[in-house]
């Protein structure tokens, strides 16, 4: 059975596609080097556009009225500037509302669309742009650590880790937090309490990685500035070994965090990478893996209290679980010795 | 029944859910159709393979093992039709359900009828309703045109003007749909769809026929008082396929298999259930709900006469926490037998939405999904029942339907029979007497696309054990003191000697009645209780035929009143699970 695999590489070769949700404009070029923050493209999702109507404005018929047009598709105008006439005796003329682009003029309209802030698609990662997509982005490829998560609040930023965190175990507590921390992304634990967030944001931080969040906090969390992501999910799960091992050795570098939400659609995940220089050939991550045994494997669920790893030691066929539901499942040994049946469905590959 | 009445066809149903796509191969077995057997594997529509073809291979790859059966050849095609070395199949069918729902804006004249009757044309398939434009919206042109282009959808829907009604306004709310395909990108244009006034079809052809593919159904709302969806559906389903195709690589190759067939999984189990409401007793409906990952379908069918929902806000699996906006927490919670602090149900809910395939292990787990389930099925069947006709009822607004088709993952991966029928019993809460089916395999959608091309395939099947008939279910409508008399009920079996029960108030009894068997139910309600005889307290028989639970006499009761003391309601829950076995 395919697997799902997740990533926490302590050094691997990334590269990651990075596209507009629509046509826009790529305003980097191939093989310029960017951070997580810096901007590859712009498209404009959010248009404003402007109908002026010449018949009303001009007092003519549309025949009469588009000969009285000075403007053509593509002109770029200010806001006044004179788009038709003037005509007549009363020099009548119909100006621009706002600054603005011509996008057609006829039949006695003229639709133009008025200026407005660009969607801005950042890196996500830093690296060096290997390849480009006209209109809509590019592919970015980095050397680093790599750390994967389960959620995120749709932000991107980089900034010097600073771990927080004593045991996988730890809640991030208000107490935990103070001015020196300004300007850095914090390995927090547990967060449970809202005004763990309304401090960060005073201080205020670069990002937060979380083992796991009550999601009673997802709106508030929503609605900063800086990205929020969390490694295993909802609720109070502590973080798991692997990602522990990885982050709480990264403490004082550099890390980029693209809190970006999940979505199996796209492929889009929240990550965390620690950007190290390339030393030669590096290994991709794996994307996919049939589930064998020696494989080590992270255990998931909903109601968790810990977020185990351990060694597959057999793949079987139909099991019967403690909830009694029979399906396809692995014997696991987990990291402590213990021996365990879990579902094929509830296991993720690490990578 | 002879081979002569039958192709004798091979045909292989193709299955792309949200979590897992399935293969299903049928044939000819002693001269009728017959379920052979069926691969699985998860969905490949998303990263990291981003083509469903993978998980297609290994949903055959599977079925190879289990049936013997080749089907792919060496340059991994379809071997179609079957070669007589018996590899490869006849027909092949496909049906999808996987993929964000379809991004839609609704336009119509008015907001509480043709736009209204527009999204109801997108609830049939797996779409959102991402903007809604009418004439009163007091919006200019450009607005409408800054919606459209804000919200990129996949598909507008045009509607309004009844037939021989509305010209000029239709003509209005078409011109932001021609400038916006005007300004997109040719490939980011919407598929449009026009189930306006049929008189301004050509009209409709003149603005946005060069822009955009413009697509023309017949008038949903022929006249204010009348809305006729079922001739759009069909085109509807079509252009699913049509930006499916387009969107996720993998299903045109399919589509190919199926010659241009592939059919949105909701509308294929919709057929079904349409199928089986011209076969079963026209005065009652046929009620299908199939509880995915991706959606919620529910499907009632009266005589031929379909009405399908297919929401999305009410699906298991990434759009789960949407349930948390439509529902209280507390709506779900009582569901429970078991005490759980709403943090731990709200951290649930979330994270089953970002591993959807997770299946609980523990008992508590199992609990949860199962009274998310109850709850979902609750909210379904509220929106179905509003836009039907209006139909005789058991003293209530719920319809009589005979069957009930229920089928989704989380009821067929029950432990237990009995887990599934009462969480259907829970969710629907049925009146009078009715008969519970379980689609155990998950293909009545696999079915429906079946009798596209072999009509005879889906009877075949039906008349088999394929579908699992859990039980006659008889349910009172009416509310009384716990303890009080609800009916007694006297079984005359076949050679076996009557046996009289008494039913009462708040209790679930079992009558053994196994498959094959059949029995006649003599039924007498007390006087508050009405079991669909003729009204309250009116009796009757009914000749019932066994299931794998016999006859369930749920006595507590419509609609179904939890006591609202914690302690007591976890007792009685537990209670009604034991009764059931489990």
């Amino acid at each position: 059975m395919l697997a799902s695999v997740t990533h926490f590489l302590p050094v691997t070769l990334i590269r990651r596609r990075r596209l507009l949700p629509a046509s826009g404009k790529v305003v980097i070029r191939k093989g310029q080097k960017v951070s997580a923050t810096d901007v590859i493209a712009e498209a404009n999702l959010t248009p404003d556009h402007i109908l002026l109507d010449l018949v009303r404005g001009l007092g003519m018929p549309p025949d009469k009225s588009d000969e009285a047009i000075q403007v053509k598709a593509g002109d770029e105008v200010g806001a006044g500037d004179v788009v038709a006439g003037p005509v007549g005796i009363a020099r009548r003329v119909v100006r621009a509302p706002k600054n603005g682009r011509i996008i057609v003029a006829g039949n006695g309209q003229i639709l133009m669309q008025s200026d407005s802030q660009p969607f801005e698609l950042k890196a996500g990662i830093p690296g060096i742009v290997v390849e480009l997509f006209d209109g809509r982005g590019a592919e970015i490829e980095a050397s680093g650590a790599l750390i994967q998560g389960t959620w995120g609040n749709g932000k991107i930023d980089f900034g010097m880790l600073n771990v927080l965190m004593r045991s996988p175990q730890d809640d991030l507590t208000i107490d935990r937090l103070d001015v020196s921390q300004r300007g850095s992304i914090i390995l927090g634990g547990i967060l449970k309490d809202e005004e763990v967030l309304d401090m960060a944001a005073e201080i205020p931080l670069r990002g937060m990685i979380l083992s796991s969040m009550d999601s009673i906090l997802i709106d508030r969390a929503m609605k900063m500035r800086f990205p929020i992501l969390l490694i295993e999910g909802f609720g109070s799960i502590p973080m798991n070994t692997a990602a522990f091992k990885l982050l709480s050795t990264s403490h004082k570098r550099e890390t980029a965090v693209n809190a970006e939400q999940l979505d199996h659609y796209s492929g889009s995940q929240p990550e965390v990478v620690i950007p190290l220089p390339s030393s030669g050939e590096m290994p991709a991550p794996k994307d996919a893996e049939v589930f064998a045994p020696g494989q080590k494997v992270l255990l998931t669920g909903f109601i968790r209290k810990a977020s185990p790893i351990g060694t597959i030691t057999a793949v079987r066929g139909l099991m019967t679980l403690e909830s009694g539901v029979r399906t396809r499942a692995a014997e696991v040994e987990l990291e402590g010795g213990e021996r365990t049946v879990v579902p094929l469905s509830n296991l993720e590959v690490l990578d | 029944m002879g081979t002569s009445l039958i192709d004798s066809d091979s045909l292989l149903a193709i299955d792309i859910g949200a979590v897992n796509t399935r293969a299903t191969l049928f044939d000819v077995v002693d001269c009728r159709y017959r379920f052979i057997g069926m691969g699985i594997a998860p969905t490949t529509v998303g990263a990291p393979f981003f083509d469903a073809g993978e998980g297609v291979r290994q949903a055959l790859d599977q079925l190879k093992q289990t049936t013997g059966r080749e089907l792919i050849d060496a340059d991994e095609q379809m071997i179609i039709p079957a070669r007589p070395d018996g590899t490869g199949v006849d027909t092949c069918v496909a049906t999808i359900s996987a993929g964000s729902p379809l991004k839609v804006v609704a336009v119509g004249l008015l907001d509480d009828i043709s736009t209204e009757s527009a999204v109801r044309l997108a609830s049939t398939t797996y779409a959102q309703v991402v903007e809604k434009l009418n004439l009163l919206d007091r919006r200019k042109t450009s607005s409408r045109l800054d919606a459209i282009l804000r919200t990129r959808p996949d598909l507008v829907i045009v509607a309004g003007g009844t037939e021989g009604g509305a010209f000029r306004s239709v003509e209005v709310m078409l011109d932001p749909v021609g400038l916006a395909c005007y300004l997109l990108p040719e490939s980011e244009r919407p598929e449009i769809l026009y189930v306006g006034n049929s008189s301004l079809a050509d009209e409709a052809e003149r603005t946005i026929g060069s822009l955009a593919h413009l697509s023309i159904a017949p008038n949903i709302r022929p006249a204010i008082e009348m809305e006729q969806l079922t001739p759009a559906q069909k085109q509807l389903g079509r252009l699913y396929r049509s930006i499916r195709c387009k969107q996720i690589p993998g299903v045109s190759e399919l589509d190919a298999w199926t010659k241009g067939s592939t059919l949105p999984t909701a509308a294929a189990f919709g057929r079904i259930v349409r199928f089986l409401s011209k076969v079963y007793d026209p005065a009652k409906g046929v009620l299908g709900i199939d509880i995915g990952a991706s959606a919620a379908t529910i499907a009632a069918s009266f005589a031929g006469d379909l009405s399908l929902g297919v929401y999305t806000d009410l699906g298991l699996g990434p759009n789960l926490p949407s349930l948390l906006k439509i529902s209280k927490m507390e709506d779900i919670k009582r569901w429970l037998p078991m005490d759980m602090p709403e943090a731990d149900l709200r951290d649930y809910v979330y994270n089953k939405s970002i591993r959807p395939q997770a299946i609980p292990v523990t008992k508590e787990e199992l609990a949860v999904e199962l009274a998310l389930a109850r709850r979902v099925m609750q909210i379904a069947l509220r929106r179905i029942l509003r836009r039907l006709p209006q139909r005789k009822a058991v003293s209530s607004s719920m319809p009589y339907f005979e069957p009930i088709l229920a089928a989704g993952s989380v009821l067929t991966n029950a432990p237990s029979v009995g887990q599934a029928m009462l969480a259907i019993l829970d969710g629907i809460q049925p009146t009078g007497v009715t008969t519970v089916v379980l689609d155990q395999n998950n293909i009545a959608g696999s079915l429906g696309a079946a009798a596209e091309v072999n009509a005879i395939l889906p009877v075949h099947i039906l008349e088999s054990n394929t579908f699992l008939n859990l039980g006659t279910v008889v349910s009172p409508v009416g509310n009384a003191q716990m303890g009080s008399p609800v009916m007694r009920i006297r079984v005359s079996g076949e050679g076996d000697k009557d046996t009289t029960i008494e039913v009462k108030y708040g209790t679930i009894e079992l009558l053994p009645l196994p498959l094959g068997k059949s029995a006649t139910l003599h039924i007498q309600p007390s006087g508050k209780f009405d079991v669909g005889m003729g009204g309250p307290g009116r009796g009757g028989s009914v000749r019932v035929a066994g299931g794998a639970l016999g006859v369930v006499i749920d006595g507590r009761g419509r609609p179904i009143r939890l006591p609202s003391d914690d302690e007591k309601r976890y007792e009685a829950m537990t209670k009604w699970l034991w009764t059931f076995g489990s």
